[in-house]
């Protein structure tokens, strides 16, 4: 079961990724999609400038939107956010994004040493706040030009997932793309390339250090629809669960921590069945009524 | 009645997120993304 429920997440964060990057000719062509499905937000880190992208990145939305000297417009934006954050949390982590099924599947490869987590991780897991903070809201709203307008300081000068799905495959393809990179692009790959050796080592590093998105997101994972339960009279404090955590999280004390990207690896891990999803509470509420 | 007092949280946010996308896009919300998205995000690609 804990075999087919981790393939089945994988199947799922592929079925997404094609669905909401399915414009194909983009990869050949060296274009992108512009048609009005692009108005509207996916729920992970999908960068609007990614080749087969029909839909936008709700982070650089967010970016662009405030850096536009528009921010009454960033409203449809900072709906989406909380309504996409209210009904699943950081599930969109681990079962929706793109990136993050990048990462799960280089830490599939093997490697000398696998970590559980890296020296100063309390640390480097409040990176993302910073950042989403100053890169995310601040510097787009306030560093203007002369004219006004701001620039999505994370998306230029940090995002992976935009080097990785939207640059490189660009780059590739247009070749008056490539006569004009320079010094930000070297920058960018260097950092996707660190942050690809780090997938090796430790599981979903950008996710658990950058991710302003994964912020957001799980800052309502306390309160998310979707969300885990630890039922106190089965639970023998065994720590299973936190062994089968790839982010190494007590489940058993915070089934809901702001960094749980709802894998599900810790339900299959419990030996009394004492953590339960909604689905599943769900279901035995209807068995109990039935 | 229990449940719903735990889910009341969660049932704001989706209301305030859906009424905020809502407003957002009679306002022109999305006027500011599917501009950008006409013109490629460059800095996405890393130029400029």
């Amino acid at each position: 079961m804990d075999k087919k429920r981790r393939g089945l997440r994988t199947w799922v964060q592929l079925a997404w990724t094609a669905l909401t990057n399915g414009y194909v000719q983009g990869f050949t062509s060296g274009t992108i999609w512009k048609g009005p499905s692009k108005a509207y937000c996916v729920p992970g880190l999908n960068c609007y400038s990614c080749p087969g992208a029909l839909g936008a990145c709700p982070l650089g939305a967010l970016q662009s939107t405030l850096a536009s000297g528009r921010a009454r417009t960033a409203l449809y934006v900072l709906g989406f956010l909380m309504f996409i954050g209210a009904a699943l949390g950081r599930f969109v982590c681990g079962w929706l994004c793109p990136f993050g099924l990048v990462q799960d599947l280089l830490h599939k490869i093997p490697f000398v040493r696998k970590l559980r987590r890296l020296p100063g991780e309390k640390w480097l897991r409040r990176i993302k706040y910073l950042l989403l903070i100053g890169f995310v809201i601040l510097l787009p709203l306030f560093a203007v030009d002369a004219f006004g307008q701001g620039s999505p300081w994370f998306c230029k000068y940090v995002c992976p997932s935009g080097t990785l799905l939207a640059g490189w495959p660009l780059a590739a393809v247009n070749p008056m793309l490539r006569d004009v990179l320079g010094f930000l692009f070297a920058w960018k790959s260097l950092l996707l390339i660190l942050l690809i050796v780090l997938s090796l080592l430790v599981y979903r590093p950008f996710c658990r250090y950058l991710c302003p998105l994964g912020a957001i997101y799980g800052l309502l994972n306390p309160i998310s629809l979707y969300r885990l339960k630890v039922d106190a009279h089965r639970c023998t404090s065994c720590g299973h669960c936190q062994s089968a955590c790839k982010l190494d999280i007590p489940v058993w004390q915070r089934p809901n921590s702001v960094e749980c990207i709802r894998c599900g690896d810790c339900l299959q891990a419990c030996p009394t069945g004492a953590i339960t999803s909604t689905p599943a509470q769900l279901r035995r509420a209807c068995r109990g009524r039935s | 009645m229990k449940n719903v007092r735990a889910f009341l949280p969660t049932l704001l946010v989706l209301g305030l997120g859906a009424a905020l996308m809502v407003v957002g896009t009679r306002l022109g919300g999305r006027d500011a993304v599917f501009m950008k998205a006409v013109n490629l995000c460059l800095e996405c690609v890393g130029i400029g």
